[in-house]
């Protein structure tokens, strides 16, 4: 599997965020995203997901381009934005559920992925009463859930503790281990055993 | 999972939200019948004329009380993140979107038009007028639903939208409200309201059509900014 992204360029309003970028990703690979605020860190990860088009340039999917093979594409993709996906008025089973449902995934041990994440203690506890970090660590779950070769994550770390940061880092280390690809934004160094990540810096 | 199965949660998501919430589902049909049950106080409780104002008067707070609706439809999927989720699903937006409004209309529309009988008889409606009021509250509403989901799918982006939304929608319902009390006002002095009837029912056949397809582009446009 291979992703490949070639002259892309994207700018907001006035202002150009990026041009010509090229890069590309495969198997067993990270690549990490760099850069200030404001930079498009953001929505380079939103062009890539297929959310927003490119004003100019394409990205490959197996040599294909992903607005043809869109539902293709999609389903062998999880996207985790700053936006949890998460309704607060839902406990999180029920949250990991929908997710599910949306992903038409095979089924899941709901309990075991709740275990996974932390979170088993809460499992029939309305989201409402989360704290931002768990709300992190339910929205983590889907990574698990989807059973998809591309991760791209934004800003993954996000209000989660220590013990979020090391669950995350085991996530993306047995990932890679079954030939997945991570694309990431981070402010944070990431560190992984045995993995080499590739930085791209905007 | 399969679609059916999947789809069937999807549907009893909806429902358990809103009974989770189900203060702010109330609120649109408290404003109806407040609306309806206020005019005749002000007005005076003449039998006469409570019968010639009663088909508008209950066409437009059942407007009024769509539009008050609106505002909620998309607005915290959008922001949560899970619209998102739904443009990457593995299920056609076009029925994600559609289950979304089925459930809003059973939830917030459907309610209306089984008070709207009661609320005619306490004005002095005929049985004959009532009737016709129910059909064309049922054909009329998916109309006003799906055009105002449009326009607020539009509008999503934009935080505060409540007084533009209203502002864009309004012209667009007055069609609707027009050809909505003319039927009912046509059965109750006597004439067949078949004709402002038809015409509901061909907007309701293009709104249910097209509509869709105008959400789906205006949901795309909202998650990639």
């Amino acid at each position: 599997m291979m992703l490949e992204v070639k002259n892309l360029n994207c700018s907001r309003g006035h202002r150009s965020l990026f041009s010509g970028l090229n890069f590309k990703l495969s198997s067993s690979e990270v690549l990490l995203i760099e850069g200030s605020n404001g930079s498009g860190k953001s929505t380079l990860l939103k062009i890539v997901s297929g959310l927003r088009r490119p004003d100019a340039g394409e990205i490959m999917w197996n040599e294909h381009d992903i607005n043809t093979i869109a539902a293709d594409y999609s389903r062998q993709m999880v996207w985790l934005s700053h936006r949890n996906g998460i309704n607060d008025s839902l406990t999180a089973k029920e949250n990991i559920q929908i997710a599910i449902s949306l992903s038409k995934s095979a089924d899941i041990n709901i309990n075991g992925v709740l275990d996974r994440v932390g979170l088993k203690a809460y499992a029939n506890t309305p989201v409402r009463q989360f704290s931002a970090g768990m709300k992190r660590r339910l929205a983590l779950s889907r990574l698990i859930t989807q059973h998809a070769s591309l991760w791209i994550l934004d800003e993954p770390q996000g209000a989660l503790d220590k013990a979020g940061v090391e669950l995350l880092e085991s996530l993306i280390a047995q990932h890679v281990a079954n030939n997945g690809m991570v694309m990431m934004s981070s402010h944070h160094d990431v560190q992984f055993e045995n993995i080499t990540v590739q930085t791209l810096r905007l | 999972m399969t679609t059916f199965h999947s789809l069937y949660l999807l549907i009893s998501r909806e429902f358990l939200i809103a009974f989770r919430h189900r203060h702010e589902a109330l609120n649109p049909i408290l404003f109806f019948v407040l609306v309806c049950l206020l005019f005749p106080l002000g007005i005076g409780p003449s039998p006469q004329l409570l019968k010639t104002i009663a088909p508008g008067i209950i066409w437009a707070a059942a407007l009024l009380a769509i539009l008050m609706s609106l505002t909620n439809v998309f607005r915290s999927e959008y922001e949560d993140g899970t619209l998102e989720l739904m443009v990457l699903a593995n299920h056609s937006l076009v029925i994600l979107s559609m289950i979304k409004l089925l459930a809003h209309w059973l939830l917030n529309v459907f309610p209306l038009i089984l008070l709207a009988p009661i609320i005619a008889s306490a004005l002095g409606m005929g049985f004959d007028v009532q009737m016709t009021l129910i059909i064309s509250l049922l054909l009329g509403t998916p109309v006003l639903l799906m055009v105002g989901t449009t326009v607020a799918t539009l509008t999503l982006v934009i935080p505060q939208n409540g007084m533009l939304l209203a502002l864009l929608v309004l012209p667009l319902y007055v069609p609707v409200l027009i050809f909505g009390s003319s039927a009912v006002n046509a059965t109750a002095i006597g004439m067949s309201a078949a004709g402002p009837l038809y015409v509901l029912a061909a907007l309701c056949v293009l709104s249910l059509t097209l509509a869709p397809f105008a959400i789906v582009a205006a949901i795309k446009t909202g998650v990639s900014q």
